[in-house]
Parts: C-alpha cells; structure tokens; sequence
C-alpha cells in the first residue's frame, strides 16, 4: 500500500531488515520494563504487541517505523490490575482508569545516507535519495546520548570518525524529535480531559501529517532566449541524412532505411545470429518467391522494385520448392513465430552448404 | 546480574582473560573436497563452517543477473545443537535471515564483483556451536573460505565482537558476557584501510564511550587478521608441497 514498488504479501529483505532493526531498538535496549508487566510470577503475564503498518513510502521509513513505535508505546494504557494472594482480579477501563507502561526512555533511529564513497552524508534522507545512495546507517539514541543501536547497511565502507560524527548528529536530532513527541503527547492528554475530538482523523484535517504538497521550485528564466541562441549560434549544423529508396515487401508493407542497431541490451550470442540469419534470409525467400525461381542476389539488384537490403555476406543461392512459396507467402504476414519457424529450414540448408565449401 | 562480576577488580574476565585479550582461534582451510572453497574457525567455543560455490551461472531466475557484476548469496544457519536450549528452527527464521543480509553485504562490498559479471557467488554459513561472537566468526570463516575458492576480494575481511562493562571496553565477548545485557558491538573490518564494512551494535551505550569500543573492536579485528593472514600462508605452503612446486 505504501508504494508502488512493494508487492503484497512478500516478506522482502526490506521487510527483514526493518523488522529485526526495530526489535533491536526496542526490546534489547530495555527501554519498557517488562519486569512490571508481570501479573502473577512464573504464572500470568502481560504481553505487548506492536503493530506497524505503512501508509505512504516517501522515503526514511526506519526513522519514522520507530518514532511511531515509541510513540505508540509511551501512549497506551492497559488495564489495571490487582492481586490478592491467589486471586487476580482485571478492571475494566470504565472500573478503574488504564495504567500507562513504565518507559525508561525514548529510543529514536536517525538515518543517514552516503554517496560517493562517503563523501556526501544526508540525514533523513527522501525518497528519490535513497534510491541513488550508496549505502544507510542508523543511529538509534535516546534523549541522554545514549546509543541504543548501530545498523550500517548498503555496503558502505566507512571511517572510524564518520561514525562518531554522525552519532554526533544524531544526538541533536533525537533531542528536537523528543520535544516534539513529549509536547504531542501532552497536547493529547490535555484534549482527551477537556473532552475535545482527538484522534487520527482530527490531524489529517488539521493538514499537519499526511497533506501531500510539492514545493514549487524557483527557477531562473531572466536570460533564456540569450541562451538559447548562443547554443545555436556554436552547434554544428545537422549532418545529411541519406535517404535510402523504399523497399517494397508486400502490397501494403514497405521499409525505408535500415533502422538504428538494435540496442536492447546483451541478448545471448546464439539469438543474436539466429536473428541475423534470420532476417536475412527472409528478405531471399521475398525475392525467390517472385522470381519463382532460384534466383542469385546480384541479379535481383538491377531491377528497381524490390532491392534486397541485406547485411549478409553469403552468396550461396537458397533454391525453395516451387509448390512451398505459397505457404511461406501467408506465413509472412501472419505471425513473427512463424516467420521464425519458415526461415529456420532455409538456415538449415545454409549451413549445410557452408559444410560443403 | 547478581554475583557475576564481568570484570573483576584485578582487571580478569569470566575466563580469565584481559580486557583487550581475544580468545584462542584455529582455523583450517580446505576442508571440503566438493566445494570451491571451505574454511572451519573455531574461537574459544565458538565453533563456524564456512562453504563457498562460485562463481557459477545464476540459478534459478536469469533475471535477477548483475550485467555488470556478480551476484552474491549469503545463508546463515546455526545447528539446532549449537546452543543451551535446542532450537527450533535451524534458518528461514528472521536472525538467520538477517545475518544472512548482513554477511551478504559485507562481503559485497569486499569481493571484486565486477570481474564476474552475470555469475553468482554463494556463501554459506553454519555455525556449529555459538559462544559469543557469532557474527565474528562467521565473517572470519566466510574469508578464509572466499580466499580458498580463490575469489578476488579487496583485502581480508576480519570481524570481531566488543562490549563495554564498568568504563572498560572489552574485546571478543563470549556468552555470558554477551548474554549479561551490557552494549555489544560487532565490528567487519578491512584491515589495510581501516575501512568499516560493516557496524553493528545493541543495548545502552552512551556517546563519550563510543570510540572507545570502537578502538577497542578494530584493534581486535586487526589481530584477528594477523592470525588469519598466518592460516593462509600455512595453507598455501601445504598445498605447494602437496602440489610439487
């Protein structure tokens, strides 16, 4: 849900990586006593439980994961509870207010991102950012500089005092985002005793968290036209482009020009040939067919209609039966497949003759 | 916990060791006639087999093929031996799954991938016994068993584990000490350049302390090379002599 480039249902690396860096953060570093969610020794027990779920991917989901699990965490109250000897009694929430957990402190995760090798460092960074950046580190602290975790990840390489920098940084921010969580959660306590609206709703309409706007960017266009025609004025003028006659294939079809090389990247070698050959050949079958006979390729040449454009250095001549040429003439215009499967027999007979010279 | 002292007043550890002081590593290499490359560590008790295949053409998907470099797969999996308790599930579970991430890229970043395009390089990991520095010993095997499949890589890629108890940093943390609650850090290191592969840490630890631990994790990462470098000399001259040369 949170973008486009994740798949549901699939528990990516991603996934993993987050997962385990949160549980970390927070369990490992102890930051909720646990000892006091303790009901009944050896016997009841409380357990916490608590659910993430991303809304909307815009980049440093680490940081924002664990500011919205402590926050959350800080936030709950659970019902009371109280033991007489053997006999526990629950109160509901309407019996006896919820108990709110006893955190020792806030751990908060703070990324950064470097490019190049280290020599450009970005906290928090974006989305688009993370997408070209060589390698993140999370810096978990709390608001007395304690480090809480340490996660470098990407394959980075980094300096001994690239780290100690950033955890410099870190302590900064944690400090802000602390303020601004323990204001949050007092302006919420507050509200919730005046009995005013509270709640996820009230703060989407407040356009305060989720509000989507792109900031308009000033760009400079005092001297454009100025520019513009320098660039001209210096550029070299298009070079002749030689315009090849048409090629007539069938009523309806014609090629001119021979088209740029393919570029689509490193097919297999054998495809590559098999496609050369390919194509080659069916431009012989074409002139063999309306010839009817078997028909060399310098010949063909001098007449003017049809002009074989074919790359191939072969001068073999390819003799088809006569009662085939009328199949091959359908297959052409029928499928590329069987385009393919047509001109594989005469590849065949190609190769036979090469065998022979 | 009560009546553990970690550190004792004379400046001894749990077993007997300094603050800076590793444990006793052996290492062998070649231990696998089937695999490219293998490698076995043992650290104290901490007991690692490391196998490595490649490079090889990709299974499975083509898809996932680097066309300009090689690919590079990491699993991790401690026996269900390998601890106090048995365990459950030996991998596929989210630690292993995470070391596995992790062991991936650091040995990416380490391994001249770019001399084997379009291929796959798989690295597996089994931990046959865990006391302590886990991490540590997996990535040291895992090198030793990349140099003897003869896989390019940029230098040694040495780990070692560090702690923090009462204004003392401690290098190579064993169970008890790990299982104590204090800070760990586990360090991947490169030790020509002094370059950091991989950094990770758990539990309190405050700022002013962090160098510290640092220091103290890459001096012990350094020594470690020092051994390792010395298994491979070792090995090499074995098989020269084997060999004839």
């Amino acid at each position: 849900m949170a973008a486009p480039a994740f798949e549901p249902g699939r528990q990516s690396d991603l996934l993993v990586k987050l997962n385990r860096l949160l549980e970390r953060c927070l369990r490992n570093s102890k930051c909720i006593d646990t000892e006091s969610l303790c009901v009944v020794a050896g016997e009841k027990v409380w357990q916490i439980r608590v659910d993430l779920h991303l809304l909307n991917h815009d980049g440093n989901i680490i940081d924002a994961a664990s500011i919205a699990a402590i926050v959350a965490l800080c936030h709950f109250r659970r019902p009371d509870v109280s033991v007489q000897g053997d006999e526990v009694t629950l109160y509901t929430p309407e019996e006896r207010d919820p108990v709110p957990l006893s955190i020792h402190h806030m751990p908060i995760c703070v990324s950064f991102a470097f490019f190049q090798q280290g020599t450009y460092l970005l906290v928090d960074p974006n989305e688009r950012e993370e997408r070209v950046m060589d390698g993140l580190l999370v810096i978990a602290m709390n608001k007395h500089r304690e480090i809480c975790t340490i996660q470098s990840s990407g394959g980075i390489m980094l300096l001994k005092d690239q780290v100690l920098r950033c955890s410099k940084i870190a302590g900064v921010k944690v400090a802000e985002i602390t303020e601004l969580i323990q204001k949050a959660l007092e302006n919420d306590q507050k509200v919730r005793k005046e009995g005013g609206k509270f709640g996820f709703a009230e703060s989407i309409a407040n356009q305060r968290i989720t509000a989507f706007k792109m900031e308009k960017a000033p760009v400079d266009t005092s001297d454009v036209g100025e520019k513009a025609e320098e660039i001209i004025a210096e550029a070299e003028p298009p070079s002749e482009v030689s315009v090849s006659n048409p090629v007539l294939w069938t009523p309806g079809t014609a090629q001119i020009g021979e088209g740029i090389e393919n570029s689509w990247g490193d097919l297999e070698d054998s495809e590559k040939e098999d496609e050369d050959e390919g194509g080659s050949d069916e431009a012989i079958i074409l002139d063999n067919v309306k010839m009817d006979t078997g028909v060399d390729i310098s010949n063909i040449g001098s007449q003017d209609a049809p002009i074989v454009l074919s790359d191939s250095e072969e001068e073999e001549m390819i003799i088809l039966e006569p009662d085939k040429s009328p199949k091959k003439i359908r297959t052409q215009t029928i499928g590329v497949k069987q385009e393919k499967a047509a001109s594989k027999k005469p590849m065949k007979k190609r190769k036979k003759k090469r065998a022979v010279n | 916990m009560a009546g553990l002292d970690l550190l004792s007043d004379q400046g001894y550890r749990v077993d007997g060791r300094r603050a800076g002081e590793l444990r006793k590593i052996q290492a062998r290499m070649g231990v696998f006639a089937q695999a490219d490359g293998s490698a076995y560590i043992e650290q104290g008790n901490t007991k690692a087999l490391a196998v490595v295949y490649g490079p090889h053409e990709i299974r499975g998907s083509r898809a996932r093929a680097l066309p300009d470099r090689a690919l590079v797969n990491c699993q991790y999996s401690s026996a269900t031996f390998s601890t106090g308790e048995r365990k459950r599930r030996p991998h596929g579970d989210r630690k292993s799954c995470e070391m596995g991430l992790q062991l991936r890229q650091t040995f990416e970043a380490a391994i001249l991938t770019q001399l084997h395009p379009r291929s796959q390089i798989d690295i597996y990991v089994q931990v046959l016994q865990a006391d302590g520095g886990t991490y540590a010993a997996c990535v040291n095997a895992a090198t030793l068993a990349v140099l003897d499949a003869g896989i390019p890589m940029r230098d040694f890629v040495c780990a070692c584990s560090a702690g923090f108890v009462d204004g003392t940093a401690l290098a190579d943390l064993s169970h008890v000490e790990e299982a104590a609650g204090g800070p760990q850090l586990a360090l991947a290191l490169l030790p020509a350049s002094g370059q950091i592969a991989l950094l990770e840490m758990d539990a309190r630890l405050h700022e002013d302390h962090l160098e510290r631990v640092l220091e103290a994790a890459a001096r012990a990462a350094r020594d470690v090379h020092t051994l390792l470098d010395h298994v491979v000399r070792q090995h090499v001259c074995e098989a020269s002599l084997l060999l004839g040369d």
